[in-house]
C-alpha cells in the first residue's frame, strides 16, 4: 500500500441477516483529503463507515488503515488504533449528563495524563475552533442542533486524530448551520493535517468542500470522481442524484408485488 | 400446519430465545467482572453511582422501613397478646426484619427505584449512540458506564437493607413501646438475647448482597441489551422490574432453605 493512501478498501462485502448490504466495495482514500460517500438512504454508507472504524466486521474483503488490517484486529489493537480516529455521529451523541466542557475533555481525560490546567487550555482551544468557547459551561440539552454538532466536532478532534469520520454531519441543520459545519470540517481537516471521510446525502454542500466523492447504490460503488468530474458526469445515477430528479435509475418505491395483485387480490380474498 | 404443532414450535422458539438471553447475560456478567478494574481504580466513578443508586433511594427505603415496622409492631402485638407474651415483640420485629423483610422488601424497592433508573439511563445512552461514541473513542462502555453502575448497586444494596431493618425496628418500638405500652426493657433485652449476629444478621446481609448482585446485573443487562428505541427502552425498564422481583423472591426461597433450617 502506498504511503499516500490512508484507507484502502478491497472487495468489501457485508451481509446482515442474510441480506447483502455491501457488495464488493473498492476504495482508496488519500491522506489529507476530505472524501464524501454519498448515496440514497439504505445504500450501505453508514455500514461502510462502521466497517472502516472497526465497529462492524466485514463478511469478506479487507479494510486497511495505514498498515493495519482493521477487520482482523483484536479488541485491544482496535482500541489503540481508535485513539488516532475521531468520529462525529449523526446527532452528535454528546454525553447528556456532563457539560460541554467535560464532553470535549472526555477523550483527553481518558487517554492522556495531562494536568487539569493543560486539559482546560486544550478544551477551550478546541471549542474556540468551532466558535463555542463561550458555551463551555452549558449542558447538552441547552444547545441547538447545530451547536451540539459543533461541540461533537470539537470532541472528535480533541486528540488531533489522523482520520475523522462523519456520519451525516448535515442532517437536520438549517442552511446557515449547514454551511458553518461544512466550513469547519474542511478547516479542521486542513489545520490538523488529517483525513476526513464523510457520509452524507447533501450534494450541493459536499461539492463545495470535498476533494473526492464516491457514490454508492445497492451496496456498490457506482460512480466516483472529483467535484468537477461529478458535475460534468453524464452517468444517469449521478445525474439523478446531483439534480435531485424523481425519475432515474434509483427507484423511490420499495420493491412490492404488482398493485393489481395487491389490491384486487385482497378484495377478492375478503 | 396443525395448531398443536404450531404451538409447540412457538414454545420451542420462546424457550430457545430465553436460553439464548440467559447465556448472553452470563457472558455479559463475566465481561462486567473482567472490566471492573476502573470502577475501583477510579473510585469517583463508583462513588457517583452509589450516590445515585443508594443515597437517592434513602427516602423511599427509610419511609417504607418505618411503615413496615409500624405494621409489624401492630400485627405482632395483636398475635402475641393472645399467648400472653407481648414482651417478645422486640425479637419478633427484629427477626422478621433482619432475616426476611429487610433484605427482600429493600431489594424490591431498590429494583423499582434504582434498577429501573439504571436501565433507563443505559438504554437511552444506547438509543442516542452515546455508548457507540464512547466505543469509537476507544473507551470501553462496559468498563466506563456499566461496571460502576453495577458495583454502585451491589455496594448500596446491603447498606440500604440494613437501614430498612433499623427503621423497621424503630417503627416496631414506636408502636409497641411508645403507643401500646410494651415494656421498654423487655423489648430491647429480648431482642438482644434472641437475635444472633452471625445466624440472623449476617445471613440477612449475605442475602441482601446476593440480591444486590442480581438486581444490579438485571438492570445493567436490560439497559445494555435494550432495543435502541423509545419502545425498546420502556420494555427494558418493565423487564428489569418484573425480572428483578421474581428473581429476588426465588433467590430468597433458595437462600432461606440453605441458611435457616431450624437448627437455632
Amino acid at each position: 500500500m502506498s504511503d499516500d493512501i490512508l484507507v484502502d478498501i478491497q472487495d468489501l462485502h457485508f451481509t446482515y441477516d442474510g441480506r447483502p448490504v455491501l457488495q464488493g466495495i473498492d476504495m482508496k482514500i488519500h491522506r489529507g483529503q476530505v472524501v464524501a460517500i454519498m448515496g440514497g438512504s439504505g445504500c450501505g454508507k453508514t455500514t461502510l463507515l462502521r466497517c472502516i472504524g472497526g465497529q462492524l466486521r466485514p463478511t469478506s474483503g479487507s479494510v486497511r488503515l495505514e498498515r493495519h488490517q482493521v477487520s482482523a484486529m483484536s479488541h485491544d489493537e482496535l482500541y489503540r488504533l481508535r485513539r488516532k480516529m475521531g468520529m462525529l455521529f449523526q446527532f452528535g451523541a454528546l454525553f447528556t449528563d456532563i457539560s460541554v466542557f467535560d464532553n470535549v475533555a472526555f477523550p483527553l481525560r481518558e487517554h492522556t495524563d495531562l494536568s487539569e490546567e493543560m486539559i482546560r487550555d486544550l478544551v477551550l482551544m478546541k471549542l474556540e475552533a468551532v466558535g463555542l468557547r463561550g458555551a463551555h459551561r452549558l449542558m447538552p440539552n441547552e444547545l441547538s442542533g447545530g451547536m451540539a454538532r459543533r461541540v461533537a466536532l470539537a470532541r472528535a478532534v480533541a486528540l488531533d486524530p489522523m482520520l475523522i469520520m462523519y456520519d451525516e454531519p448535515f442532517a437536520g441543520l438549517d442552511p446557515i448551520a449547514l454551511g458553518v459545519i461544512g466550513q469547519l470540517i474542511r478547516k479542521l481537516n486542513d489545520a490538523l493535517g488529517a483525513t476526513s471521510i464523510m457520509v452524507t446525502h447533501d450534494v450541493q454542500e459536499s461539492l463545495l468542500m470535498v476533494d473526492y466523492i464516491y457514490f454508492l447504490n445497492g451496496g456498490r460503488v457506482v460512480a466516483a470522481g472529483t467535484p468537477d468530474e461529478i458535475r460534468a458526469s453524464d452517468d444517469p445515477f449521478v445525474h439523478q442524484f446531483v439534480h435531485a430528479e424523481v425519475e432515474g435509475p434509483v427507484h423511490f418505491d420499495f420493491p412490492a408485488p404488482s398493485a393489481r395483485e395487491a389490491f384486487l387480490g385482497s378484495v377478492w380474498r375478503v | 400446519m396443525s395448531d398443536p404443532l404450531q404451538l409447540l414450535r412457538r414454545l420451542g422458539a420462546a424457550t430457545n430465545e430465553r436460553i439464548w438471553r440467559l447465556g448472553f447475560a452470563a457472558r455479559f456478567f463475566v465481561a462486567v467482572l473482567r472490566y471492573s478494574g476502573p470502577s475501583f481504580r477510579r473510585l469517583p466513578l463508583t462513588l457517583r453511582e452509589i450516590y445515585f443508586s443508594g443515597v437517592l433511594s434513602l427516602i423511599i427505603i427509610l419511609v417504607s422501613g418505618l411503615f413496615v415496622g409500624l405494621v409489624l409492631g401492630l400485627q405482632g402485638y395483636e398475635t402475641l397478646q393472645r399467648y400472653g407474651s407481648t414482651e417478645a415483640l422486640g425479637i419478633l420485629v427484629a427477626l422478621s426484619l433482619t432475616r426476611e423483610l429487610g433484605p427482600v422488601v429493600a431489594a424490591l424497592l431498590f429494583a423499582s427505584r434504582a434498577g429501573s433508573s439504571v436501565t433507563a439511563e443505559i438504554g437511552l445512552m444506547k438509543a442516542t449512540e452515546q455508548l457507540k461514541a464512547m466505543d469509537m473513542m476507544a473507551v470501553n462502555p462496559i468498563a466506563r458506564v456499566v461496571a460502576p453502575r453495577f458495583w454502585g448497586g451491589v455496594i448500596s444494596m446491603p447498606l440500604l437493607a440494613a437501614l430498612f431493618s433499623a427503621m423497621g425496628i424503630l417503627g416496631g418500638w414506636l408502636i409497641g413501646v411508645v403507643f401500646i405500652g410494651v415494656d421498654d426493657g423487655a423489648f430491647w433485652s429480648q431482642m438482644q438475647s434472641g437475635v444472633d449476629f452471625r445466624y440472623d444478621i449476617w445471613n440477612g446481609v449475605i442475602k441482601s448482597f446476593i440480591f444486590g448482585i442480581a438486581v444490579s446485573l438485571i438492570a445493567v443487562f436490560e439497559g445494555y441489551d435494550s432495543a435502541p428505541t423509545a419502545e425498546g427502552v420502556s420494555r427494558a425498564i418493565t423487564r428489569t422490574v418484573v425480572t428483578s422481583a421474581l428473581t429476588i423472591l426465588a433467590l430468597d426461597f433458595i437462600l432461606t432453605s440453605f441458611m435457616f433450617r431450624g437448627t437455632s
